[in-house]
């Protein structure tokens, strides 16, 4: 049987392909000199942290989805998918090679393999991805592109509001509007699935997905804590984090669980998200 | 009047075409995250065929407040999606919209709800707000009281 998302979202995601050579990073190197030692190091740990989330995406999460593919497009669709998580993987590895040097990365890559709450994430999703039901393969891949990384896009976010390390911004933007589409299509199959069933199992998932989502975000603000507590923005980060599960759960059909005045996010980092359209600030709008 | 056209090609004068009052007119897409954010709202509303060679095309009797996805993942091109460009393209919709809902993804960034400004500019009308996926509760709450004033200002006084 056909389904003509899956063309539709091939071709948006042909459209948008991209290659970290293209964003200069490099110019981005006077404004790393500024940073002290703390900030650079938390940067590192950031982007290798990321590092390892898009490489597990890459080679099981998006693969594993494979199986359960309805149609050839399916299936191809995941490929690229794939794909485009490991030119993010190389594009995180792309900053940190060209700003830094060769011990320091060794340093931040050994913090991340020892981080236990960064293993923990990891090996939640990964027994779910090599395990036998195809629903929750596809929620907790839903989670991983559209919650799990985003406190780790925040510090970058942050950065460019104050001029700083703007070309590394840029790179991230472009990431962040393919996992966009990435979220979105596994959300969107999931739903699709969810649909054949029945209602016993349709409330099953419906709570399993909210036990998941929760302990996802248990650890993405204990993680969070140890990288931002130290600059004073845990605060705005938890917001951010909270604002994406939000986004993460309607990608999966389900409501928003945050309500507004948990999801306030710094409108600065709105702002730096979606360049241009500063004009979405309530005032502006009829209603 | 010449009626400016978008682009993309105009609905055949012999297709049928289904006659709507409601006060809000929608489109989604096979995920239906707009259909759902519009059914929430509990107000009458129209939807556009998503296939108009095996649906009729409808068409306003009054005034409406048209609600809209943004298509194309990141570009200006593609933004409004064809079945609503063809549904704009008759010139009694074209003159009975009265402002746009625009929903998309921040993660889009410059192009987040592009559809909104195209449809803005192109019926001279206002882009009335804008949400992500299936709206939050709040998005939910703030449109329908904000449909509410908007009608209630645009009819005419005792």
């Amino acid at each position: 049987m056909a389904d003509e998302k899956d063309l539709e979202v091939w071709h948006r995601l042909t459209a948008n392909f991209w290659l970290p050579e293209k964003v200069p990073l490099s110019n981005d190197l006077p404004a790393w000199k500024t940073l002290s030692d703390v900030q650079r190091e938390q940067t590192m740990r950031v982007f290798t942290g990321l590092t390892m989330l898009d490489t597990v995406q890459a080679t099981v999460g998006e693969i594993c989805q494979i199986q359960d593919g309805l149609t050839d497009h399916e299936q191809a669709v995941y490929t690229n998918i794939a794909f485009m998580q490991s030119v993010h993987a190389r594009s995180y590895s792309s900053v940190f090679s060209t700003l830094s040097s060769t011990p320091q990365i060794d340093a931040a890559y050994q913090w991340t393999v020892d981080n236990d709450l960064l293993q923990q994430r990891c090996k939640i999703v990964l027994g779910y991805y090599y395990g036998g039901d195809p629903l929750k393969r596809k929620v907790a891949s839903t989670l991983l592109s559209s919650l799990l990384l985003y406190a780790g896009f925040y510090l970058p976010l942050h950065y460019s509001v104050h001029a700083t390390l703007t070309n590394t911004a840029d790179m991230i933007r472009l990431i962040l509007r393919d996992k966009a589409i990435h979220g979105y299509y596994s959300g969107y199959k999931y739903q699709r699935s969810l649909q054949q069933q029945g209602p016993e199992r349709q409330q099953q998932m419906a709570t399993f997905t909210d036990r998941l989502l929760r302990e996802l975000y248990e650890l993405e603000l204990e993680y969070s804590a140890e990288l931002y507590e130290p600059l004073g923005l845990m605060d705005d980060v938890a917001g951010f984090v909270r604002y994406n599960a939000n986004k993460a759960m309607m990608n999966l059909g389900y409501p928003a669980p945050f309500d507004s005045a948990q999801v306030e996010v710094n409108p600065a980092i709105l702002a730096a998200l979606s360049p241009g359209s500063e004009e979405t600030n309530d005032e502006d709008w009829a209603f | 009047m010449q009626v400016p056209q978008l682009p993309g090609a105009p609905a055949s004068p012999h297709a049928p075409v289904l006659v709507t009052a409601s006060p809000l007119v929608d489109f989604s897409s096979t995920s239906e995250n707009t259909k759902r954010f519009v059914d929430r709202l509990g107000l009458p509303a129209e939807r556009i065929p998503l296939r108009p060679r095996q649906q009729p095309m409808i068409q306003a009797s009054r005034p409406y407040v048209l609600v809209v996805p943004t298509y194309g993942g990141g570009a200006r091109h593609g933004a409004v999606p064809k079945q609503v460009i063809r549904f704009l393209n008759d010139p009694v919709n074209r003159s009975l919209i009265r402002g746009v809902i625009t929903a998309g993804n921040t993660n889009f960034g410059e192009h987040y709800c592009l559809a909104g400004p195209v449809i803005a500019a192109k019926c001279r009308i206002p882009e009335l707000y804008r949400f992500e996926l299936l709206g939050t509760a709040r998005d939910i709450q703030r449109v329908g009281q904000g449909l509410e004033l908007f009608w209630a200002e645009m009819s005419p006084g005792p």
